[in-house]
């Protein structure tokens, strides 16, 4: 090994060692209820407790994974964490700033380095403006960029994600769906942000498509050393892109991990059965399946303690009075069950 | 496939006229095969046929689409030849099917138990106690817990998964001798999935129907189906069992739609994508439909179309390559 390649080399391991240090997104006991209104007045007779104190870090050039079913909140937490959506309670750090109650004009000055890919690329893209003037808009909003660089800086960016200069002219309805979603990522980089939501941007698409597009957005990750908050319910492709995997139950995080401990040892026995459940190509070898009965419990009236008691093989007494904690369990594993309140911190 | 087949379909051609004189081949010379009990897959992207090959054998094709050849024979009968009134004797009786998207197959204004009485009354010319009384047998079969209550309520009071199971039950309620199941499981939640998946095999198992499943999910097919028929430009590419489409892939297609994977048990870097977009059914390219994207594409492939043939027993493959 020559000197500088030693060099680079310790500067990565002291990278790792650093991360801590790197936090680039933090959530601290995020909450997010909407209001159930009913009765002639329409007052507020309940809350869906859509995120319920949620607490999460991303460092620089991470992948967080957020895997959960339909209802699980994690839509609407990464919403929140654009402030998309304000938070009923917690506060959001950017780069160590608290974000949470920024006003309008404070915001915008953020927004540039945070941006979101949709999952429909169909209802993402404004129909009647043309590829050009959607990639060109957000340049428009927030750079003092003239006509002309913004022409350039589009030809650019299509180039990036794979399609033709000549597509500039061309409007939404022309592309397919894998394409569209080229199009979306191209406009989500067009500021140059630091961080990106991805909101399911692979689950609308073919297998085939699919591929492409993961592949292009782990390229760019490594070219713009972007950090990506990846929201999906497919738990093969969180697991492909991620490095870090959270797994949210009923608006709470139920366990989060370096993904490949994740994926070896699953700690909650909600995250055991997801992963039990996933069908298998390995025609020979299928997994045991462990068998969750009935349905995610509604978020308006989840159940007391542990919300995922009710379906839960495991449950008993502790389960239904005291809600788990999240608590460490080694390397960055961290587990909310009582059934590890012994060997976790 | 010892077995006289339960369904046969031999060249079946699906088209779709558009406007400015544009023909999309949607299905375009399909041959297959179900015997009684069995399990067929069809897996493919959108666009390859997959579904307009189930919507023909219901016949269920809408204008501009129309049949323009081939036969679909049920015990040696082609359904083809059958008049309206005939057909609507057979869907539901000895051919059903459930959809992907629950909540817009279940009629939203009438109850759960209405939808299944009307369909029992109507086949198996049962009266409405007696029509009642098995309803509430069959939502106990696909695992209601209180099938009493369920048969009075609306479909929009049930979550997906139940509104899926009251689909299947529907489905089963006239022992049908074939069961079409077009993405049953793609708009549910994970674990959901796989308690839908289970009912549909325990229920094959039960009435020994056969089961045409629909799907894009390779994990599904592993998992479920007995053979498969992987489907492309509206033909199939390649027809095997089980084991052997995923251990003995032959043609390119499959084989680049395997790699697109990402896989849960082991560790890849990149993804093999299948370069390029699946071209329209309006406009395929001469040839050999794949070759666009083929990553072994040769002269010859461009100039004439590969046919499906059997190159070991039971394993048929539609590519040059195998020649």
């Amino acid at each position: 090994m020559s000197v500088s390649e030693q060099q680079v080399h310790k500067e990565k391991t002291e990278n790792i060692d650093n991360n801590d240090h790197e936090v680039l997104v933090q959530a601290n006991h995020i909450k997010k209820y909407f209001p159930i209104s009913g009765g002639i007045f329409k007052h507020t007779v309940g809350h869906v407790k859509a995120v319920d104190d949620v607490s999460l870090k991303i460092s620089k050039g991470e992948t967080l994974g957020i895997v959960g079913e339909s209802g699980s909140g994690k839509s609407t937490l990464g919403r929140v964490i654009l402030r998309l959506l304000e938070p009923t309670e917690g506060e959001i750090l950017f780069e160590n700033n608290d974000i949470s109650y920024l006003g309008n004009r404070k915001l915008r000055d953020y927004r540039k380095n945070m941006q979101i890919v949709f999952q429909d690329p169909f209802a993402s893209l404004n129909s009647k403006m043309s590829v050009g003037e959607l990639i060109e808009e957000p340049l428009l909003v927030q750079s003092s960029a003239s006509k002309s660089e913004r022409k350039e800086k589009s030809v650019e960016l299509l180039e990036k994600v794979g399609l033709r200069a000549s597509d500039r002219m061309k409007y939404p309805h022309e592309f397919s769906g894998g394409q569209r979603q080229r199009i979306s990522i191209a406009r989500a980089l067009a500021l140059h942000p630091k961080f990106i939501i991805c909101d399911e941007p692979v689950s609308a698409l073919d297998v085939s498509i699919q591929a492409q597009v993961l592949n292009l957005m782990a390229d760019l990750q490594d070219e713009f050393n972007l950090t990506y908050l990846f929201i999906a319910h497919d738990l093969s492709v969180v697991k492909h892109i991620s490095d870090r995997v959270a797994v949210m139950y009923l608006g709470r995080i139920a366990e989060t991990a370096p993904k490949n401990s994740l994926y070896k040892n699953p700690l909650h026995p909600y995250t055991q059965a997801l992963l039990s459940s996933i069908p298998s190509t390995d025609t020979r070898n299928h997994r045991g399946k462990i068998k969750l009965s009935g349905d995610l419990p509604s978020p308006a009236n989840p159940p007391s303690g542990c919300a995922f008691r009710t379906r839960c093989s495991y449950a008993h007494d502790r389960c239904s009075m005291e809600r788990p904690e999240l608590k460490h369990y080694g390397n960055g594993h961290y587990v909310a069950c009582h059934l590890y309140d012994d060997t976790t911190t | 496939m010892a077995q006289k087949p339960l369904l046969e379909v031999e060249g079946l051609k699906t088209y779709f006229y558009l406007d400015d004189n544009m023909i999309a081949k949607a299905v375009d010379g399909v041959d297959f095969g179900i015997s009684p009990g069995e399990t067929v897959a069809i897996v493919g992207e959108s666009g390859s046929g997959k579904s307009i090959t189930s919507l023909s054998i219901m016949q269920l094709i809408q204008k501009p689409g129309k049949i323009i050849e081939g036969t679909i024979s049920l015990e040696n009968n082609n359904l083809l030849q059958k008049s309206g009134k005939q057909m609507t004797q057979i869907r539901g009786n000895d051919i059903s099917m459930i959809f992907q998207e629950p909540m817009t197959a279940l009629n939203p204004v009438y109850t759960i138990g209405n939808q299944i009485i009307e369909t029992l009354k109507k086949h198996k010319k049962l009266s409405k106690k007696e029509a009642r009384q098995r309803t509430i047998e069959l939502l106990e079969v696909v695992g209601f817990p209180r099938a009493e209550k369920i048969i009075d309520e609306y479909p929009h009071q049930l979550s997906g998964g139940m509104r899926q199971r009251a689909m299947i039950a529907m489905a089963i309620s006239c022992d049908p001798k074939l069961l079409i199941a077009d993405e049953p499981s793609t708009a549910l939640d994970v674990t959901i999935q796989a308690q839908i998946l289970d009912l549909l095999a325990e229920m094959k198992e039960r009435l020994g129907m056969a089961i045409l499943l629909i799907t894009h999910d390779l994990g599904v097919v592993a998992e479920y189906a007995d053979r498969v028929l992987v489907m492309y430009g509206g033909q199939i590419v390649e027809e095997t069992s089980v084991e052997q489409l995923f251990e003995n892939t032959k043609h390119p297609y499959t084989t680049g739609l395997l790699e697109s994977l990402p896989n849960i048990d082991k560790e890849m870097d990149r993804l093999g994508a299948i370069k390029g977009t699946v071209p329209p059914a309006h406009n395929f390219p001469r040839g050999c439909r794949f070759s666009t994207r083929c990553p072994h594409v040769m002269d010859r492939c461009y100039e004439s179309d590969p046919v499906l043939h059997e190159i070991e027993p039971n394993h048929k493959v539609r590519c040059f390559l195998y020649e």
